[in-house]
């Protein structure tokens, strides 16, 4: 295709899931592996027309497990990768996601929750998965999760989640939801250059001197491509600088703490919060995904009546942004944590309350969306008016 | 060194894999000979190979070549390589499984992958149980044999591995067995050389565990068995079902050309090159 100058930027109405495409391929994703499932198909089916026009792959694997081995893989071989799921699927990749980690394996896991535990409500929105993104895969290790609320975020935050996955080397998991990847939202997509796109860091050193996991001051080592020279041997187990399998504890304790380091390191980077109307806010709401859309409303609307509430949208879930956080909640009256599960991320603002403040929780199960009005009937009572 | 070992030195790793955790007299060190001396033969570069292993005493071997080389989760080898192949079809991917590991835990993908095709060879070391576990009844333990288990003996039919890949749709099957050493070599070659899924299964054996629960001595002993219950592909098309009863066949059972994959892909990208320039 002969080179044109883009055309002006145009707003495009996008879904979502659509817009997560856009975000993986403004990000460099040329892989992507999937196995169909509501609500996440859509992004399946959009990948598998663009991709291949791009040069690069789509492929439909025989299940969840299959489709995060297969992306792991590619990206191993040095390009870009992301898969796309629901609960069930999600479920199904636990294990080869503990694999991403412990052999730091950049890849793009989207999880559009659905309401469970199992089959559960297949077209009906939930936040069921919250703490599944954290401790879903055996043995203790960090883990980095992005919640998106708008279409907007879920083009924008695949970029960033691309970035943090290449930057730290660690699979990146983006919680969407029902509403938000069905939700169509008027969005211009940036040209070329005006998001910042990283990549994975390369080694400098020739092969012969390459130590594939040494430790260096960011924490995250280089990463060659398959085929570049290099030849280093990869694994599950806990392994040695080298790559290679050992059972020292003076070896074993490094890695793993490393493993930690590399994401505490950079919690300035990788943890974002959004405010509104916080600066002199009483009553703080702490939501995040589709949630945070109504809690923006209620806050409005409170507003509108009188009272002094804020908003404090979550978009990094984990690391929870604890430092992000605290300060809130030692000057405001109280806090509400709506969200569509029995209280995933309350539990964490209440860990890290402390007593400081008063936490109160709005919780749903039934596959319905909280509502602006249920919030807001909460902050109603909260104020005391 | 004779000049067999110089070979096989050549591809090792020398700093701090060894010495490597298969048992004295284990089938897995003649299939990675084996392995080793049909890479040599095709000439690819170490930087072009890479061997992909899952998890079990057979999975091991991925830590002790020089190669690029990745042990992946129990049962998911395929998975991995089929990603590292679609990203770089110009690599060399080499996947080596247990019979476990490829048919039970993994059968979904070894039928998948066959039937997909990518340029791949898949290495399955059959040796009819679960060996790093110890010693359970796997997918090839045969009927009424007893394991870790199935101490009163195995109620469940064995898979055919080869048979199974041919029907499922691999490109290229070949079975041989340890015993057989040069076939493996031969077998090894021409499944690497094979452009689509080639398939070899290897007949191997686990005197340690399974050889000990049934009384089928050390790995010698062993290994004399597979020399007696081995036939040719070519001899066993002129014997009986009877005949045949307790015997296996080794050699190739199939070599058919077939659209490969990434060539089948490269139409797509065409096509949706076309189908999307229109638009912007
Ligand atoms: C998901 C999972 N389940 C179980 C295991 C335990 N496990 C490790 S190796 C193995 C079986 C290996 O048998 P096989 O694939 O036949 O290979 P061999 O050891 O005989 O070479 C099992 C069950 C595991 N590692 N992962
Ligand atoms: S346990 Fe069996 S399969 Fe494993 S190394 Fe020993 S002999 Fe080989």
């Amino acid at each position: 295709m002969p080179e044109t100058t883009p055309p002006s930027p145009r707003p495009l109405l996008l879904q979502g899931n659509e817009a997560m495409v856009e975000g993986a391929l403004y990000a460099g994703c040329r892989f992507f592996a999937g196995y169909p499932i509501t609500p996440a198909t859509e992004i399946s089916e959009v990948m598998s027309l663009k991709l291949p026009a791009l040069g690069g792959t789509f492929i439909q694997m025989e299940d969840e497990i299959a489709s995060l081995g297969a992306i792991i893989g590619a990206s191993l071989a040095g390009v870009k990768s992301m898969t796309a799921t629901s609960g069930p699927g999600f479920s199904l990749m636990q294990e080869n996601l503990g694999f991403a980690v412990m052999a730091e394996v950049p890849c793009v896991v989207v999880n559009v929750m659905r309401a469970g535990p199992s089959t559960g409500l297949p077209t009906h929105v939930s936040q069921g998965d919250v703490q599944q993104a954290r401790w879903g895969t055996h043995g203790d290790h960090p883990i980095i999760a992005l919640s998106v609320s708008t279409t907007w975020e879920c083009f924008a935050l695949t970029v960033k989640a691309f970035n943090l996955s290449e930057t730290y080397r660690t699979p990146v998991i983006i919680l969407s939801d029902e509403v938000v990847a069905h939700t169509r939202e008027k969005i211009v997509l940036p040209r070329p250059g005006e998001l910042q796109v990283l990549e994975r860091p390369r080694p400098g050193a020739p092969p012969e001197w390459f130590i594939p996991y040494e430790d260096t001051p960011r924490g995250v080592p280089p990463l060659p491509a398959f085929g570049e020279g290099y030849r280093y041997h990869v694994t599950g187990l806990v392994h040695d600088v080298r790559g290679f399998p050992t059972e020292r504890p003076d070896e074993i304790a490094p890695l793993l703490n490393r493993l930690f380091r590399k994401i505490s390191q950079h919690f300035h980077d990788i943890q974002m919060v959004e405010e509104y109307l916080t600066d002199d806010a009483e009553l703080l709401v702490i939501a995040y995904g589709s949630v945070a859309r109504s809690a923006r409303r209620a806050v409005a609307d409170a507003r509108a009546q009188g009272l002094k509430a804020g908003l404090l949208k979550l978009i990094t879930l984990w690391p929870f942004p604890r430092r992000l956080v605290e300060p809130h909640l030692g000057r405001v009256r109280a806090v509400l944590v709506p969200e569509l599960n029995r209280g995933q991320m309350s539990r964490e603002v209440k860990r890290v309350n402390q007593g400081m403040t008063k936490v109160e929780t709005l919780n749903r199960i039934d596959g319905k969306l909280i509502t602006p009005g249920e919030i807001l009937a909460r902050l109603q009572a909260l104020s005391g008016k | 060194m004779a000049d067999v070992t110089k070979l096989i030195h050549k591809y090792l790793r020398h700093e701090k894999k060894f010495p490597h955790v298969w048992c004295p007299g284990c089938g897995n060190g003649i299939v990675l000979g084996a392995l080793i001396r049909a890479i040599d033969r095709t000439g690819f570069s170490k930087d072009d190979i890479v061997l992909v292993s899952g998890i079990g005493c057979s999975g091991r071997m991925s830590v002790y070549v020089d190669f690029n080389t990745l042990h992946t989760t129990h049962g998911r080898a395929l998975t991995f390589a089929t990603g590292v192949k679609l990203a770089n079809p110009r690599l060399q991917v080499i996947v080596v499984m247990g019979d476990g590991d490829a048919t039970a835990i993994g059968g979904n993908h070894f039928i998948h992958a066959a039937r997909r095709n990518l340029n791949l060879t898949a290495v399955i070391i059959n040796n009819s149980t679960y060996g790093m576990t110890g010693g359970q009844y796997s997918p090839t333990t045969p009927y009424g044999a007893r394991s870790a288990t199935s101490m009163y003996g195995n109620v469940e039919h064995a898979f055919s591995i080869a048979e199974l890949a041919v029907t499922a749709g691999a490109a290229w099957v070949g079975r041989g067995a340890v015993y057989h050493a040069t076939l493996l070599d031969q077998l090894m070659e021409a499944a690497i050389l094979k452009r689509g899924f080639a398939v070899v299964e290897v007949i191997s054996h686990c005197h340690t565990l399974y050889g000990r629960k049934n009384l089928l001595g050390g790995a010698a002993e062993m290994m004399r068995a597979q020399k007696e219950a081995a036939v040719r592909v070519e001899k066993a098309a002129t014997m009986t079902p009877e005949e045949l009863a307790s015997k296996f066949t080794i050699g190739i059972l199939a070599d058919r050309d077939l659209p490969i994959y990434t060539q089948e892909y490269r139409k797509i990208r065409e096509a949706a090159r076309t189908a999307l320039a229109g638009e912007d």
